[in-house]
């Protein structure tokens, strides 16, 4: 009884895409059934392409998540923890967010060329301010009434920031990497698709010059299962960091 | 050892507190009394150092107080429990090193708490996790205690559980204490001395001399009751 209805509730959310993928395959008149895309997909995992394009979107979105994400919490830090940091950054940083980073295309072109740094600097761009925006709302969220009470029982600077405004700013800044990691797949799918001799944008770009359209189908297949594998590790994450609060225990 | 002479405070020019006069000691608790608004928490936070005073002066064993004050641990109405640490770790924050996990359990067992020391502090009662503030407070070993509204927001029975457990800790570890209240009957209850402010100033000052634990159906206790609310009234 509890066996089975715990398989029903972990088998529900399969439904959906799995009626979707059959009546794709039943469907079909023109362009590739779901079986090509497969074939597809082994194919170019035996010649070794797919993983070398997968590594290197990979590789990509990795380092500009890390630089970006970093810098955004580096600066949500000082400026939350630091009222004149903030006053001497925050409208700048405000400004520099309302432009779309994809905007930058033609310029970070001009700038970086098509290699390499071009696309982690417009991923970096493209994390860097949700980080930003949730860790500063994270700190102004934390009750100062807790601040008041570590100073009370004698915290120092850095004890004040691991024990209370860390854990604290913690949950929003779990919100702020839902929605980078978001943005990261976009800005590595518009950049490789534009300039690049590699990674999934560009395979899909070159299939699209050849027809292939059972390999353009399989790369856009990959964004989404790269993107819901991100976000399975996102909620990983913040069920094994903010297993204190009850409303992410059973989420 | 805590004393307040001749202390002020204004916010914006509009003064809260001025003139008052306080002494306290190790082993002695004083309940301040008063309706809200009357200026009694501002007097803890001077005390406990969380704001300056305007006028007057604060000495902490004879040297004049200037920022946080290192002998006195608040609790609050609120038990300002960090949710993301588990109640130990709570109570281990603020107990000293290097024994700080030993002193910590006896705190959580002396208030009855051990077996919940692995828990999230949502996972209790509000008067659980009061317990779990009295226990962090006691954990620190200052010598002061100010407890502000402390048992406020509980249930009446948790508030008369709580309420001798204080009394218990107090009679055992001889602490001092300074009690804001607007709960007469704590006040008598609890304190050796319960002073009734009124727009920012002591205009009662009561010796409370019945031995402990105190029995509410005495005449004593009714009598200084009965005197405490008729002034604070206005009759």
């Amino acid at each position: 009884m509890k066996l089975s209805r715990y398989l029903i509730v972990r088998l529900v959310p399969w439904i959906v895409p799995l009626l979707l993928l059959a009546g794709w395959q039943w469907a079909v008149t023109s362009g590739p059934t779901p079986a090509a895309v497969i074939k597809a997909g082994w194919r170019l995992t035996r010649s070794h392409e797919l993983p070398i394009h997968l590594w290197e979107s990979f590789k990509r979105a990795m380092i500009g998540l890390a630089i970006g994400g970093g810098l955004g919490l580096s600066l949500g830090f000082i400026n939350g923890l630091s009222a004149w940091a903030n006053r001497f950054f925050d409208s700048s940083i405000q400004m520099l967010r309302n432009v779309p980073h994809l905007a930058l295309i033609p310029l970070v072109i001009t700038w970086f060329g098509i290699g390499e740094q071009g696309k982690e600097f417009l991923i970096l761009l493209g994390v860097l301010f949700p980080l930003y925006i949730n860790t500063l709302h994270g700190i102004r969220s934390i009750d100062p009434k807790l601040i008041e009470m570590g100073r009370v029982y004698g915290l120092g600077r850095w004890r004040l920031f691991r024990q209370i405004v860390w854990p604290g700013a913690l949950p929003s800044i779990l919100v702020g990497l839902r929605y980078a990691l978001g943005i990261m797949w976009l800005t590595l799918i518009v950049a490789e698709t534009i300039a690049s001799d590699n990674g999934i944008g560009f395979m899909i770009t070159n299939a699209r010059d050849f027809l292939q359209l059972d390999v353009v189908v399989l790369g856009i297949l990959l964004y989404a299962i790269l993107g819901k594998l991100a976000d399975v590790f996102a909620r990983l994450l913040e069920r094994r960091l903010l297993r204190w609060n009850p409303a992410y225990r059973h989420a | 050892m805590l004393q307040a002479s001749g202390v002020s405070k204004s916010f914006d020019g509009r003064a809260v507190l001025s003139g008052i006069n306080l002494d306290l000691g190790p082993g002695e608790i004083v309940a301040v009394v008063g309706r809200s608004g009357c200026g009694k928490s501002t007097l803890l936070r001077l005390l406990a150092g969380l704001e300056q005073v305007s006028g007057g002066c604060i000495t902490l064993a004879g040297q004049r107080l200037a920022g946080l004050n290192p002998a006195t641990r608040l609790m609050f109405q609120d038990a300002c429990l960090l949710p993301w640490r588990t109640v130990l770790q709570n109570v281990v924050l603020a107990a000293p090193w290097p024994d700080s996990i030993k002193t910590a359990r006896e705190a959580l067992s002396r208030v009855g708490l051990l077996d919940r020391a692995q828990d999230w502090p949502a996972a209790l009662s509000g008067g659980q996790r009061q317990r779990v503030a009295l226990a962090r407070a006691l954990a620190s070993n200052a010598p002061l205690i100010l407890l502000d509204e402390p048992l406020g927001a509980l249930d009446a029975l948790t508030r008369l559980e709580m309420q001798s457990l204080i009394e218990e800790l107090w009679l055992e570890k001889q602490f001092g204490g300074l009690l804001i209240t607007h709960d007469v009957e704590e006040a008598v209850a609890l304190a050796d001395r319960v002073l009734v402010m009124e727009n920012g100033r002591f205009t009662l000052d009561l010796s409370v001399r019945m031995p402990r634990p105190r029995l509410r159906g005495e005449s004593e206790f009714v009598t200084l009751k009965e005197r405490l609310l008729t002034h604070l009234l206005g009759y």
